[in-house]
């Protein structure tokens, strides 16, 4: 079942910059330019791109904040800016910048006056609350006013804040910005027991590719407002050719590293070499520099950092079929 | 917004901002007492002037206090309900209306909820007490009709001052810099409309009267309430026209609010 579903998603923004000294000429500037997308229900989506490439923009039109100027969109089968009210209480929102709690009350009475905003039945709302209590180790600051909460705090307050009413599909933009690795272990161990019960779909953005390697199997890459890669993080790694490389420490700096066939030779330290494998194996590699006096051997995996890099400064892609 | 189990959930967004300001409870008291001063001082101006006059634009001082007293009353009201959307421009600038849009609620009666400024319950009190003193002072000779004007004007000029408050601070939806733009015509309206308008003269009467509608809504249910005639020559029934000038009013509200929303355009991230 399809759960989210755009068709040439388009936001244009008009900003004004300065043209001589008192007029200003209105520019339009697309923020997204034509997305297409389909998320069917219990799919785990990375959403990714450099900052300004319409990930956040694309999350408002999906949850009804923005208007697109042009495209079609429909989240749960509603159209999210005309029911958004009837939509709001079928999705749980996590803008990582916008709080959804009281900042001057507790953290338990939000979650309190939430219930009555989402006209959630009191028991439900318990046992929901129950289980991220657990969870997410909420106990220790549920009575704590929210401007008082650590930054990682807050974040596990605001999610347990946006799942309470029990959502088909969870919007996350940046969970785990400024958390600290504690924290980020926390809220991503969360979302994949979360992910894993296959009823709710979740859709997040974040600038940390480590959220994306270990909750979804789908990646969403975004530049300039367009989807410039859609499917599985391998698909990524194969099409953009990553390689696995190999670090090689000699015990006495080389004059003249040596060719190994199969193998790119990508940099040359005082006494370390890195090779990228293209079609050589390791042991083959290896096997090659036997001659050597090695002092220590690594083997770095395809880094899903290094391939958005390229991706982000690359020129333009085209969309493989 | 119409359904029945909305209500609760507004009442308990109105909770969650009375524990939240009464969390502060020092500077909760001291905003009750010093929120009084304001219209106080409004009253206090109308009794300076008739120190120098025995008349203003036609009514003596007892008479111009029921003028005075109306707007006071209504539009402390009025912008105790609603005056705080002006921090609309807050919300727009720092993009913080988006975890508005994102609850299961309306965004106007949300936005009026989260920040409803309840220290000012003072103010409405105190320009409530001034409309009733008047009343009692200014020698009207009472019929069941007056006494139901009595009670609609204010109420309709609370829902007019509402409604320019909502228009106002829509405005920053297309311009996000406008700052002390809407108080020209809210704060603006209330000076205006605490005179016998035969005070003011030319365009700037015509516009704020009966082009925005201001003297329907206090001076012409003063008059009406005085028996007294309009010394501009309008008939007497324009006295009884305050509910039908603030509906209008409310439902322009409503659209520009309305296409605000769908022009609000966020902030990065």
């Amino acid at each position: 079942m399809t759960v989210i579903a755009a068709h040439g998603l388009r936001k244009e923004f008009t900003v004004r910059v300065k043209a001589g000294r008192l007029r200003r000429a209105r520019r339009v500037v697309p923020a997204v330019d034509g997305v297409d997308l389909s998320i069917q229900r219990g799919e785990m989506v990375g959403y990714i791109g450099p900052n300004g490439a319409g990930k956040s923009t694309t999350l408002k039109m999906l949850t009804g904040v923005l208007t697109p100027t042009a495209g079609e969109v429909s989240v749960c089968g509603l159209s999210p800016v005309r029911q958004r009210t009837r939509l709001a209480r079928r999705i749980g929102v996590v803008f990582g910048q916008r709080t959804q709690l009281w900042w001057d009350l507790p953290l338990g009475d939000s979650y309190d006056l939430l219930r009555h905003i989402y006209r959630v039945p009191a028991a439900e709302h318990a046992a929901r609350l129950r289980r991220c209590r657990s969870l997410l180790d909420l106990d220790e600051f549920l009575d704590t006013p929210v401007r008082q909460l650590s930054l990682g705090q807050r974040m596990r307050g605001e999610l347990t804040a946006a799942l309470l009413h029990g959502p088909e599909v969870l919007f996350l933009d940046e969970p785990t910005i400024g958390l600290d690795v504690v924290s980020k272990q926390a809220v991503r161990g969360f979302l994949a027991d979360l992910g894993a019960g296959g009823d709710v779909t979740l859709m997040l953005t974040t600038h940390d590719l480590a959220d994306i390697e270990k909750l979804c199997r789908r990646l969403l890459v975004i530049d300039h407002g367009r989807v410039v890669h859609d499917g599985t993080i391998e698909a990524l790694h194969a099409r953009y050719g990553s390689r696995r490389r190999v670090v090689v420490e000699l015990e006495e700096p080389l004059a003249v590293p040596p060719e190994v066939p199969g193998a790119t030779l990508v940099t040359v330290g005082q006494a370390r070499l890195e090779y990228d494998l293209t079609s050589a194996t390791a042991g083959e590699l290896l096997a090659r520099l036997a001659g050597l006096a090695l002092r220590d051997v690594s083997i770095v995996e395809p880094d899903i950092e290094d391939v958005v890099a390229r991706l982000y400064t690359g020129v333009p892609v085209t969309d493989a079929p | 917004m119409a359904e029945p189990g909305a209500l609760r959930a507004y009442w308990a967004l109105l909770r969650g901002q009375a524990r939240s300001q009464t969390s502060y409870r020092l500077s909760f008291g001291i905003d009750l007492v010093s929120n009084v001063g304001a219209t106080a001082l409004d009253v206090f101006t109308v009794f300076v002037l008739f120190g120098v006059t025995s008349e203003l634009g036609g009514l003596d001082l007892r008479e111009a206090l029921v003028v005075t007293g109306l707007t006071a009353c209504a539009f402390a009201t009025g912008d105790m309900l609603v005056g705080n959307i002006e921090r609309i421009t807050l919300y727009v600038r720092t993009g913080r209306f988006d975890a508005v849009l994102v609850r299961p609620l309306g965004a106007l009666p949300q936005l009026v909820l989260l920040d409803l400024p309840l220290h000012k319950l003072s103010r409405a009190g105190f320009g409530t007490a001034v409309y009733v003193v008047a009343l009692a002072a200014a020698d009207i000779a009472w019929t069941p009709a007056r006494v139901l004007l009595a009670i609609v004007a204010p109420a309709a000029a609370v829902v007019f001052f509402g409604a320019v408050f909502v228009v106002t601070a829509s405005v920053a939806f297309w311009w996000t810099e406008s700052g002390e733009f809407g108080n020209a015509f809210t704060y603006g309206g209330r000076d205006f409309t605490s005179y016998p308008i035969s005070v003011y003269s030319g365009w700037f009467r015509n516009a704020f009267a009966y082009g925005l509608g201001f003297a329907f809504v206090s001076y012409y249910p003063a008059l009406a309430l005085l028996g007294r005639p309009d010394p501009i020559g309008l008939p007497g029934w324009v006295g009884w026209v305050a509910p039908l000038v603030a509906l209008p009013a409310t439902a322009l509200a409503a659209l520009v609010w309305r296409l605000g929303v769908r022009h609000y355009t966020s902030t990065g991230s």
